[in-house]
């Protein structure tokens, strides 16, 4: 089903055409408003503004390059593919675009506590330095299964000095973290700011965190058209909650000559029950707060998902991306865990660059794509974040041949 | 007049304060829910709340979410709660409010699963994660269909939403007593005078508290401030150690102190 694409999103109730809204315990809705409330007043403030592009350029290290890989052009022989470097940031991913801004956001508010979420622990870091950078008491929820694959990531956050919570519900995973998030919220939410990592949940988190990730895509068009005089192509981008992927489209909605393409992880593949493309596979349903796509069965439990990036292992998406797929401005495409596994090695062969598993789906697409385009077409690859955390696992899938 | 406010109306002629109890259905399986619907009706319980298991109970604390795992373990569906509550109603005339996620509902479509349920014998539903933003479809099925449409208020709801989620809702207003999920607690810091009083300012309808109420003494601690006490977590703790005798006691020892 195609609808009309409209820029200007999501309405006053926090829809983006019908998903979205808000889906929470009366207990929050009053924490949802003073957040709504603080966001407005500070986006319209230069002086946020100026402290955020401050942080962003001094200690996250922005702009990140827009990089050509140019052996990995050589070797797929087809279109020009661009790296966005977001792996290069201080902590290794697009995550603390988000952070940055939200624990701004949470200081102004006068809020002591930040909590959240991670999966592959990428957001967790990302929030544990914030914390310690502004002097938060932290307390990061992550599924035992995860704390398990990221061992690299819980380590990080204590030595940041996060308290990192493991869970042990439902599937131990992301969609179980962010339960418990949300039920420390609801015991707390006097003190304590939820610090959402990704662009699902409810209204206004979806924009909100959109808009601390748009900078990806705002710089990338400057970068693009700096380097080549044009606007690219393809971009491709991988989507779990969507987090990166809609901070680097959102500034390209506009231009419709700009193919995007997000990439879920089809994990064991589409027809398996193991795979995590939420878009590709679930149905509209509410998640987290949100109406949006999920993994459900006939009777609207979540399901169980898998893929072998935990950052990508989660049964819900971000409402935007719902409504992106239903007006067909993005497309969203799949690759399965060893097609990322695959991409993972020819990036790090020919670039010298580790890609975060996550991010490795969507070189995938690009390892797809790339050779069916001719050479003065352009793909950008949103390289989300750096694959350090992953090489344990990586060598484990490899049977210790590391 | 619904029968739940029917069954406020008689509590109130006689001075007595409500008991609601919860359980959720299919903990361990439903031939037990239907048993233990019928031991609570008929020990004391004025309304019984059946909660409809879900994967991811964002509201509850870890004694609902164990039981609804468990619930979903034994294969516990929709329509088959539906059945347990059609059979229990040849046995018992107390209300039965189903309570739900929004999700499974929604699944199951907005008006197929209001006109079951009233078939059923069903006379009202509570939906924690559907704040009155964004309950319009539902309520309006519910009515359609005779079913209460319980709407809830929390300790952090402020005072201009007050008056918009009670006028939303029907039935009884159910009243979260602490700001956090359900379970048992040892003490209720609220200020439940403050908050029955807005609450009361705004609505005629009868007010019900719930969460964190362990058990006779709590009761006994809250009732002055409402019309009738929510108990959950205390009795599915029991059902989890299948003490079934444990909840004809319990139910009885809470009613005995609302008569008082």
């Amino acid at each position: 089903m195609e609808r009309a694409f409209k820029l200007a999103m999501p309405d006053e109730r926090g829809y983006f055409d019908r998903f979205g809204g808000k889906f929470v315990p009366e207990t929050l809705m009053a924490a949802l408003e003073e957040l709504e409330g603080a966001y407005a007043e500070a986006k319209n403030d230069t002086g946020f503004r100026r402290e955020l592009e401050w942080y962003l350029n001094f200690y996250v290290g922005r702009p990140s390059p827009l990089y050509y890989a140019s052996r990995l052009t050589e070797k797929l022989g087809g279109a020009r593919i661009f790296l966005k470097r977001e792996d290069l940031n201080h902590t290794g991913s697009h995550k603390i675009n988000n952070t940055m801004g939200q624990a701004l956001l949470a200081k102004r508010m006068g809020k002591s506590r930040l909590i959240a979420e991670t999966g592959a622990g990428q957001h967790g870091v990302a929030t544990a330095t914030v914390a310690a950078l502004f002097g938060f008491e932290c307390v990061i929820y992550m599924g035992e299964e995860d704390i398990s694959r990221q061992r690299l990531n819980v380590i990080r956050m204590e030595l940041l000095g996060a308290d990192v919570v493991p869970v042990c519900s439902g599937s131990r995973t992301l969609k179980d973290a962010m339960n418990e998030a949300i039920r420390d919220w609801v015991t707390n939410v006097d003190t304590t700011y939820y610090l959402l990592g990704s662009v699902g949940g409810p209204h206004p988190y979806p924009m909100i965190v959109r808009d601390f990730q748009a900078v990806i895509g705002k710089e990338t068009k400057h970068q693009i058209n700096k380097i080549t005089g044009k606007l690219p192509d393809v971009i491709i981008a991988c989507v779990g909650g969507g987090s990166n992927a809609m901070g680097i489209f959102y500034p390209f909605l506009e231009d419709s000559k700009v193919e995007l393409v997000g990439v879920e992880a089809a994990g064991e593949g589409l027809d398996s029950d193991k795979h995590s493309a939420t878009l590709n596979c679930g149905r509209p349903g509410v998640l987290h707060g949100s109406f949006s796509y999920v993994i459900q069965d006939a009777e609207g439990q979540i399901g169980d998902v898998h893929s072998v990036a935990p950052g990508l292992d989660y049964p819900g998406v971000g409402p935007e991306h719902a409504y992106l797929k239903e007006s067909g401005r993005v497309t969203y495409t799949s690759a399965t865990d060893s097609e990322a596994l695959e991409a993972f090695e020819v990036l790090s062969i020919t670039e010298g660059i580790l890609p975060a598993l996550e991010s490795a789906h969507a070189v995938a697409e690009a390892v797809r794509r790339a050779p069916t385009m001719p050479r003065e077409k352009i793909i950008v690859v949103n390289l989300s974040g750096r694959g350090d955390k992953d090489v344990e696992t990586i060598a484990r899938l490899k049977g210790g041949r590391i | 007049m619904s029968s739940i406010r029917k069954t406020f109306a008689d509590l109130a002629e006689r001075g007595e304060k409500g008991l609601i109890t919860f359980l959720t259905a299919g903990d361990p399986d439903l031939k037990t829910t239907l048993k233990l619907i019928e031991t609570v009706a008929n020990s004391g319980a004025d309304i019984i709340e059946v909660g409809i298991p879900f994967s991811d109970p964002l509201a509850d604390g870890s004694i609902i979410q164990a039981a609804s795992n468990r619930a979903l373990a034994s294969g516990t569906t929709i329509s088959g709660i539906f059945e347990v509550v059609g059979e229990a109603r040849r046995n018992i005339s107390v209300p039965i409010a189903l309570m739900t996620y929004y999700n499974p509902v929604f699944q199951y479509g907005l008006e197929d699963f209001c006109c079951d349920a009233r078939d059923s014998g069903v006379n009202g539903i509570i939906v924690p994660d559907l704040p009155y933003e964004e309950n319009r479809s539902l309520r309006d099925y519910a009515e359609e269909y005779g079913l209460d449409f319980i709407p809830m208020v929390a300790p952090t709801s402020k005072p201009e939403r007050v008056a918009a989620i009670c006028s939303s809702g029907s039935g009884f207003v159910y009243c979260v007593s602490v700001t956090g999920v359900t379970g048992m607690r040892e003490h209720i810091n609220t200020d439940l005078n403050a908050l029955s009083s807005l609450i009361r300012q705004h609505t005629s309808l009868p007010l019900a508290i719930g969460f964190g109420i362990s058990g006779p003494e709590a009761a006994a601690f809250v009732a002055p401030f409402c019309d009738a006490v929510i108990v959950g977590s205390a009795l599915v703790s029991l059902i989890a150690d299948h003490k079934y005798e444990e909840v004809e006691k319990l139910t009885s020892a809470i009613k005995r102190v609302l008569k008082a």
